[in-house]
This record gives structure tokens, sequence and C-alpha cells, in this order.
């Protein structure tokens, strides 16, 4: 723990000079606690919003006031009184740790195992004063992304956070901003129209093939996005784009509930890979604790030949309630969900994908793998929908489910509804459980008990870990061992 | 190197092992045989450490050590390897992968630094080829769709690369056809010298034929009824394992 205690040292130091700035900011960042029209207001106001967006806010806010919470997902959780949040908290530095010495041994045990440099923990940590010092004093992180940026302008990609964007390019947001997820579309989506504290804003103009993959990773640093995320992705006629959400280190966070929305729009000939890490804090080992993950992520494929790609892989909160989709409304187009659900201890997953099936020709392919340990439930909810008009359309659909543990739940729930006869739908599933027979083959091999669940979970996962971009793929290999530690048995 | 005395052992409560005493020294090749059922692949997963085989009296010490204060992957960084009766299939890790993890493994254990994919490449090509292993294999995942042969044959290449002190395999000639027997037995041979020792565990005379023994031990019930120089195997076949025992 040397290392650590040096860079503590040097955090300190480095940091004493805004120490004074954070606290000030928090008192006056700080919504009233609870959800009312007041706060929808305080919440645009301080993003400097035009009307329009407050008038978007504020009717979404009163659909959401005569919606209710959705219930048939298979997932329990203590009933969330929504008058006890605080919908706008910018830094919550108060309890920020002061170093990483304050932050759970566990937390950093797992960073060390991710080989994640030691300012880079801090930030994820959220040690006081850390995300500054990580931008500031890094140098090469500052470079990368000036050199990022500039190359991103050249080609005229708009990359940058919702709030900007909603200055910036208001027309753009508003031709699109609620045209994939309407406010109404569910009660979490509601509340986060309602409510978004920000997000991202992606634009590919036409005939553009973005010049590198989008990370969030380059944003993150400067702004807090906070528990409701609201991203934005459009892609112009014949353009390209692949976007990495989220971060293999699970990220301290104290607020418990997080509503995201993403939506992505992509045009005639337009191809949108979207690829996340989700690896928020699951709860302990005795289910205490952990976030509420209710996310809303759907795309249109709006033009003839367009494609998206959800890549997924989602190890953290305890509970999950998300399903990727794809509104397949052009001809030829092509939606594709790979996923990756693994849930220990108390976790629960209740997650999957609906591919909407409009266009002509259109086609889709699902390729799921959930994987319980411990005592969680772990379940594969989808939906294919084949509307009369869409001719010639094909899916195929894979769910594999592995126990590690005998205590764990697997669950398929596989809707699929056809309405055209020329239609061809393929739904295969399987569940097993892990063997001894292959964990004492590895084990004879050399091969650590953790080390062996690894390499298999690795493995029966690897038709969708192929699909994830290289610089994420290795890091969720050595995330996938890690959230299964101490599971076996 | 290998010193087993009284060993008893259960599975799911059944007796198995019934006081096994055997000594394996550097430099010799035993050869374990016996009819299905005598315990002959119990005591080769006991050696390796399998979780559900409980023992209930005796010991194993290898090199000196107590094997059984060791958890499996331990006994292989001190040394040991299981050639396995029944190898298992694992979908989706390629053979190379699998491969090259177990080597660093064992070298972590030994304190040793990773071997290179360049290094690892080199040394598993040539491992591979030595053992009649097509190179497409090696990209295959482990074991899958593998015919018993080239399971088995699979089996000696990770042998080769690890290159243990002491190898056990249990049944390895089991399900080959002459070829394929040949060339496994090679595997075995070039495995075969002065600082190593090999226990080879296998129902019928026919590999001995390629793999001469020092000892042969004849099991019966649990027990070693009986030890001999290769004649021992010679005459099993001829007479049956009643008349001999």
């Amino acid at each position: 723990m040397a290392a650590t205690a040096e860079t503590k040292q040097q955090v300190e130091d480095m940091s004493g000079e805004y120490k004074y700035g954070f606290s000030t900011d928090v008192e006056m960042d700080m919504a009233p606690i609870g959800l009312s029209e007041d706060v929808v207001r305080f919440i645009s106001a301080k993003k400097e919003e035009p009307e329009w967006m407050l008038n978007w806010r504020l009717k979404a806010y009163r659909s959401w006031l005569k919606m209710a919470e959705p219930n048939w997902a298979k997932v329990n959780y203590p009933k969330i009184d929504y008058n006890e949040i605080y919908f706008y908290a910018a830094p919550k530095s108060q309890n920020k740790p002061k170093s990483l010495d304050e932050v759970d041994p566990e937390l950093l045990r797992m960073y060390e195992k991710l080989g994640i440099p030691l300012r880079e923990q801090e930030v994820l940590a959220g040690v006081e004063g850390a995300a500054k010092v990580a931008v500031d004093a890094v140098f090469d992180s500052v470079s990368v992304a000036t050199t990022f940026r500039e190359e991103l302008k050249k080609a005229g990609v708009v990359f940058m956070s919702i709030s900007e964007a909603v200055r910036e390019y208001p027309e753009l947001v508003q031709k699109y901003l609620g045209t994939v997820v309407p406010q109404r579309d569910n009660y979490f989506a509601a509340l986060n129209c309602a409510v978004f504290s920000d997000g991202t804003f992606v634009y590919i103009p036409k005939g553009v093939r973005c010049p590198m993959e989008l990370s969030t990773y380059f944003r993150i640093n400067a702004e807090n996005t906070g528990q409701f995320e609201r991203t934005l992705i459009v892609a112009e006629e014949g353009s390209y784009v692949s976007y990495l959400e989220g971060c293999t280190a699970p990220m301290r966070d104290e607020n418990q509930l997080h509503a995201a929305v993403v939506e992505l729009v992509a045009l005639d000939d337009a191809e949108i890979k979207y690829s996340t890490v989700q690896n928020w804090y699951p709860g302990d080992k005795d289910g205490k604790g952990g976030i509420y993950n209710f996310v809303t992520k759907r795309a249109l494929c709006k033009g003839k030949n367009s494609k998206v790609s959800w890549t997924q892989v989602e190890t953290g909160s305890a509970v999950t309630w998300k399903y990727p989709s794809c509104v397949l409304a052009g001809e030829n187009s092509v939606g594709e969900f790979y996923s990756v659900a693994v849930t220990n201890n108390y976790q629960q997953a209740d997650t999957g994908t609906k591919m909407i099936h409009l266009g002509k020709n259109s086609r889709s392919r699902i390729i799921s793998k959930g994987i319980s340990a411990g005592k969680s439930q772990n379940t594969y909810r989808g939906l294919v929908k084949i509307l009369p008009g869409a001719d010639g359309v094909r899916n195929y659909t894979q769910c594999d489910s592995l126990l590690v543990s005998s205590e764990s739940g697997a669950h398929t729930v596989p809707y699929i509804e056809v309405k055209n006869p020329s239609a061809q739908v393929e739904h295969e599933a399987t569940t097993s459980k892990i063997s001894e027979d292959q964990l004492f083959y590895c084990r004879a091999r050399g091969f650590g008990e953790e080390e062996a669940v690894a390499m298999i979970v690795n493995g029966f996962c690897r038709d969708v870990m192929q699909h994830l971009p290289m610089e994420f793929a290795v890091e969720a290999q050595k995330l996938l061992g890690i959230s299964l530690e101490g599971s076996v048995g | 190197m290998l010193k087993i005395n009284d060993l008893h052992a259960s599975v799911d409560g059944n007796k198995i092992l019934k006081g096994v005493t055997l000594e394996v020294k550097a430099g010799e090749v035993h050869a374990i045989m016996g009819l299905n059922g005598a315990g002959k692949s119990t005591l080769a997963n006991t050696i390796a450490g399998r979780d559900d085989y409980e023992v209930t009296a005796g010991s194993i010490e290898f090199q000196g050590k107590n094997l059984l204060d060791m958890e499996p992957h331990v006994r292989v960084g001190e040394g040991l390897f299981l050639g396995f009766q029944y190898p298992v299939e694992i979908p989706g890790v390629s053979n190379l992968n699998f491969m090259r993890t177990a080597l660093n493994s064992v070298r972590k254990y030994r304190g040793l630094e990773d071997m290179s994919a360049a290094e690892f490449m080199k040394l598993i090509r040539a491992k591979a080829e030595k053992l009649g292993m097509a190179p497409d294999m090696l990209k295959r995942f482990v074991n899958v769709g593998f015919s018993g042969g080239e399971k088995k044959r699979n089996e000696m290449v990770q042998m080769a690369v690890l290159d243990p002190t002491l190898a056990i395999l249990d049944e390895t000639d089991s399900g080959l056809d002459i070829d394929a027997l040949k060339t496994v037995a090679a595997g075995i041979n070039a495995q075969r010298r002065a600082d190593t020792a090999i226990l080879l565990i296998t129902h019928y005379q026919r590999l001995l034929d390629y793999v001469e023994p020092d000892v042969v031990h004849v099991m019966i019930d649990g027990k070693i009824v009986k030890s001999g120089g290769k004649e021992l195997a010679v005459e099993l076949e001829e007479k049956g394992y009643a008349d001999v025992a």
C-alpha cells in the first residue's frame, strides 16, 4: 500500500486549493428534497435552458404524476419514496472520501485487479478534488482529450454534453429529443425527461465515418453527469459511429436511483454501434445498498439499410431493469443485441431487448448470456414483434443461461408476436450449470478456483464479448472474473 | 518422488480406496493395471486433488511435501500432471488461450515471469507438431468436437507444454487406434527422463508394448495386490486378473 499512501499525500497536497471551492459549490447546487414543478424549474434554470426545454420538462413531469411505477419485472426492492430523493445535487462533496485510505478496501482491490492507475482510481472512487487533479496534473490525458476534440471537429462530428447541445444546437435537439422514447413511454423515462441532469449528444453528419470510438471516458472528468443521464445520438445518412459507454471500474456513487434514457436515430445507410459496460455498485455481500438501474434505451432504425448494434456487459447494480431495443422501421434495416448479464450475491437483473419489425426485409439478431451466482436472480425478457406490413423479416434469438451456484436463479421470458406469415423467427435457449468436471479440469491444469470460473464464464460469453471494441473487451474479460469472485458453490 | 502410504478414500460415502501403498522414484515408469471399478481412476483423481474425493486415512507425499494439504492447482505448480481419461470440453475457450493460461499460472506459482505470446507460440507449435496435432486444432475450443483420439493427443500436448515432474496418465490409451497409440506413446517416452516419473493407469497391456514400464502393479478392489516387472503385464494379459492375483 506504499504507493497508495504516496498518492494520497500527493493528492492532499494538490487538492488543498480546491477544497474550499468545492464546499461552496455544494451549498449552492442543491435543489430542495423531493420532486415538484419548482424543482424541475430549478434544474432547468441551473442549466440556463431555453423556454422550450423547460416546458418540455414540465410536460413530462405532469405526465409522470399520473403514471404508475411498473411492477411486471422479476425484481423486488423496497418502494421508492420520490419525496426523499434529491433530484439535483451536483458533486456530493460532503461525503466524499478525502483520500483512497477512506475508500472501501474491496473497491480498491478491484481497481488493482483491473490494473487501473492510482490517479484514475481516485477519480472513480470520488476522492475529493481528484477529478480536477486528474485533468490538471495528468498531462497526457489533457493532450489526448484536446487532440481528440480537434480531430472530431475537423470531421464535423458533434460530441458534447446534452446541456451544451440544448444551447448550441437547439434545432437538432428539438428535432430528435423524445422521438424514439416518447415522454410518456414509461414511468422512469417520464421521470428522466423531467429531471435529467446531463448526458451526451452526438451528431454524425451525412456520409461521415466517425474517425474514432467515442467514449464517455473523455467527457466524464469535465462534467458530473449524475443519476438521470440523457443520451441522444443521431447518425445522418451513410454515417457510422461507435460509442462506448461506461467503465469497467465500479464508480463510487451515492445516488441509489438511476434512470437514464438513451435514444439513437439511424437514417438511411447509417450504422450505430453502442457498447456498454455497466459496473455500478451492486451492494454488499448481504444485499445491502447498491444502485437501482432503471434504464430506457431504444434505437430507431429510421432509414433503409440502417443498422444499430447494442452490446452490453452488465455486472453491476443491485437491481437492473433494462431493455435496449430497436424499432426497425427502415427497409432492410438491421438490429442486433449482444448481452452478458452477470449477477452475484443478492443482485437482481431483468434485462433483454425488444426488436420491433416495421420495415420490409428487416433483420434482427439477439444473443443473450446470463450468468447467475450467489443468491442472485437473472432474467432475460425479450420481445420480437413483426407487424403486418413487414414482409420477409428474419430474427434469430439465442438465450443461454449459466448457473454458477445452486441458490441462484435463471429465467427466460421470450415474447414473440408475428403478424406477417412470411417471417422467419428462430429462438434457441439453454440453461446449464457450471460443471464440476470443467472446474476440476481447469484446476488440474494449474488454474486457481476463481481463475477457472473466469475462464469458463468467458468462454460461455465469447459470442458476445467478440462484439465489444478491443479496448473494452480485454477489460470486460477481467471484469467478469472479478464479478464472480467467491461465487463458486 | 511419490510416496503413498495406506491411502483410503471415498466418493459419495462409498469406500473406493482401501489402503493403497505405492512408491515411485525419479526416472521410473510405473503401470497400474486393473479391471473397471478397481479404483484406478479414483487413485489418479485423489492424487490430483479432486474435491469430491475424500481421503479418510493414509498419506501422499510428493517430493517430500504433504500433497494432501495442497489445492489442486498448487499440486500442478509443484510439478504434478493428470492426463484425463475423459478430457473435458470447454466451449468458447481456445486451446491456445487455455494452454497459455495454464502455463503462465504454473510459471507464476514458481515465481517466473509470464511467457511472451511469441515465445509461447513457438513452444506450442513445436510440441503440437511432434505429437502430430494439426495447427488449426490449437485454435479450436478446448476438446469441443474433438474425436477420442484427438482429445488424448491434446492431453499429451498439454503435458509436453507443462513439462511435469510426475505425470499420471489415466487410461490415455483407451479409444485410440494403433497410429494414435504410437504417437501418444512417443509423447510419453519423450517425457521420460532421469528427473521425471510417470504413472500409467491402464486396462490393457497394449500401451506397455510401446512404453516399457519399470514396475507393474495390479489393483483389485481398492488395493494393490501384486507388483512386479513388465512381465507381470504379459502374464495378466494371458491369464486374466483372477488367476494372477
